[in-house]
């Protein structure tokens, strides 16, 4: 079975690897999947918290190929949309646009999930930031 | 020499036939295209001649008395159907009892599992880290039902070479038939099957440099004469232990093979070694936390499997799949979409089956071709680690154990 082209170009040249300190305020952290799985995404969302917009994500993924180029698109996907737009992307977006055949689905529903804990992850510390600071 | 790409490196799939071989096959396609059984004409006897050497020469490489002994199949998964099949109908009024390890290949395994809808009983014996298995484990597993001990000569996926004589010579205190799917051994590794107590023998032409398509049985004559139940039915052939015409090329070709890997074996095997410790030295010197898998000594020449954790196999896969062709027993690259069933038995954890990467080398293994996997390979890895949130962790101090998995 060959790779679709576009998930070899996220292989090749994953966007936005890396990690911000997870304390940061605006910084939200997802961490899913499980190592004897085979698939642990951490994906992690910087929100501007004047503006509530994702100013930067990142992403490190262990994995096959399919799952980290699900998770460096949904960084890509993420970077300029606000935290309500973020939680709509869905993981039949990327299996559109990664092209990925059946076996590979769970890769695409590990990033919606590995999406959603970030946002989650951010919302609950903007929620406890927001009250410590009334 | 300038290298060729893809390199291949997946020898223990399958491997390219010797241009030697392909060149003894093509008359048998063309002018001596005869039916081996056809007994009044020329063309008959020059295919029945055809067929009869290669079961000389196949014999000669296995170590058997008479090449009657030898029954041509359509590959492994055949010849190992028809042994552990054969003997489970032909003894049934013995006993029901099969004793067989669990890092058999898959041929193996599934036969068990249907055996045991039709009510035989089968006991899949474990091994130790290193895939050996402990003959005192065959021992204790025996009951007064065993009729047949299935164990292979060496794994497919580790190269772990079991101590074989000894299990036959167990087989044969308890009369009880031996069987050993030979498939990664035969033409690589001296195999005898009088000096080792083998009754039954299956192997195939294709990991031997030879055709795909044909393989072959070892069944005993004599102390004691084992029996099978056919698998096909129809003309008799094979002395009616597997109807069917006869593939005279490919068994031509499967001839030729085992005689070439007779001839070479021994400085072959010994080149390839020194290759494959080469690659392991390489890899093991200058990547942290990656594990050899099997046991390192008692070996096939020829393997090299390496767990690298904290990266999945598939992902390394795919980083050197342009260049160069690997295994990987990462549950992305089987069809079961589990993870390497032999790796887990070895004790390692899932993780560790899923990181794992088979090097798998051959007659045609050259020493730059070895130099550019592993130095591709310690970059592939190294890349896939800086972007690894489990490598992250590890090197922050934290115990993965201790982190609670959302596994879906």
């Amino acid at each position: 079975m060959a790779y679709s082209e576009k998930v070899v170009d996220h292989y090749n040249n994953p966007r936005n690897v890396g990690s911000f300190t997870k304390d940061t305020p605006g910084v939200g952290t997802g961490l899913v999947g499980a190592p004897e799985c085979g698939d642990v995404m951490k994906l992690q969302i910087k929100v501007n918290l004047d503006t509530g917009v994702i100013e930067d994500a990142k992403f490190k993924t262990f994995g096959c190929g399919s799952a980290i180029a699900s998770s460096s698109l949904a960084t890509e996907w993420l970077k300029g949309k606000t935290v309500d737009e973020a939680s709509k992307i869905k993981n039949t977006d990327i299996v559109n646009e990664l092209k990925l055949p059946p076996v590979k689905i769970h890769c695409s529903v590990l990033a919606e999930d590995a999406i959603k804990a970030a946002l989650a992850d951010y919302r609950e510390k903007h929620v406890a930031d927001a009250e410590a600071s009334r | 020499m300038a290298l060729k790409f893809p390199i291949f490196m997946d020898a223990q799939s399958t491997t390219p036939a010797d241009p030697r071989v392909v060149e003894a096959m093509i008359p048998y396609f063309t002018e001596k295209f005869g039916h081996a059984a056809s007994r009044n004409h020329s063309f008959g006897w020059e295919a029945e001649a055809g067929v009869d050497r290669a079961r000389e020469q196949l014999a000669r490489i296995i170590g058997a008395r008479d090449p009657k002994e030898l029954v041509f199949t359509s590959g492994g998964t055949e010849s190992i159907n028809l042994a552990i099949k054969g003997i489970a109908e032909m003894y049934r009024e013995k006993g029901n009892h099969i004793v067989t390890t669990v890092i058999e290949q898959r041929a193996s395994l599934d036969v068990g599992k249907r055996l045991e809808r039709q009510g035989y009983e089968v006991t899949y014996v474990p091994v130790r880290p290193d895939g050996l298995v402990e003959l005192e484990a065959i021992q204790k597993a025996i009951t007064d039902k065993t009729i047949l001990i299935s164990v292979m000569f060496a794994n497919n996926e580790v190269g772990t070479i079991q101590d074989i004589a000894a299990i036959g010579r167990l087989a044969k205190d308890k009369g009880i038939i031996f069987h050993t799917d030979a498939t990664q051994a035969v033409g690589k590794i001296p195999v005898n099957v009088e000096t080792m107590g083998i009754d039954l023998l299956s192997c195939t032409a294709h990991l031997l440099y030879g055709p795909k398509g044909v393989g072959a049985l070892y069944v005993r004559r004599k102390g004691p004469r084992v029996r099978i139940a056919p698998l096909i039915d129809g003309g008799g052939h094979e002395r009616g232990m597997r109807s069917g015409t006869l593939p005279v090329p490919l068994i031509v070709g499967f001839g030729r093979a085992a005689e070439i890997c007779g001839e070479v074996m021994a400085v072959e095997g010994a080149r390839l070694a020194k290759l494959r410790d080469r690659l392991q030295d390489m890899i093991l010197s200058n990547v942290d936390e990656a594990f050899l898998n099997g046991h390192p000594e008692r070996r096939l020449p020829h393997n090299l499997n390496i767990s690298f954790a904290y990266v999945e196999g598939e992902s390394v896969l795919m980083g050197l799949n342009k260049e160069t062709a690997l295994s990987s027993g990462s549950a992305c690259t089987s069809s079961t979409l589990e993870p390497s069933y032999v790796i887990g038995a070895l004790g390692a954890s899932a993780e560790l089956a899923h990181s794992s990467i088979r090097f798998s080398l051959h007659r045609f293994t050259t020493e730059e071709e070895v130099e550019h996997v592993g130095a591709r390979t310690i970059e592939v890895v190294k890349r896939l680690r800086d972007m690894s949130p489990l490598y992250e962790l590890a090197k922050e101090g934290v115990d993965l154990k201790s982190i609670r998995w959302k596994a879906e």
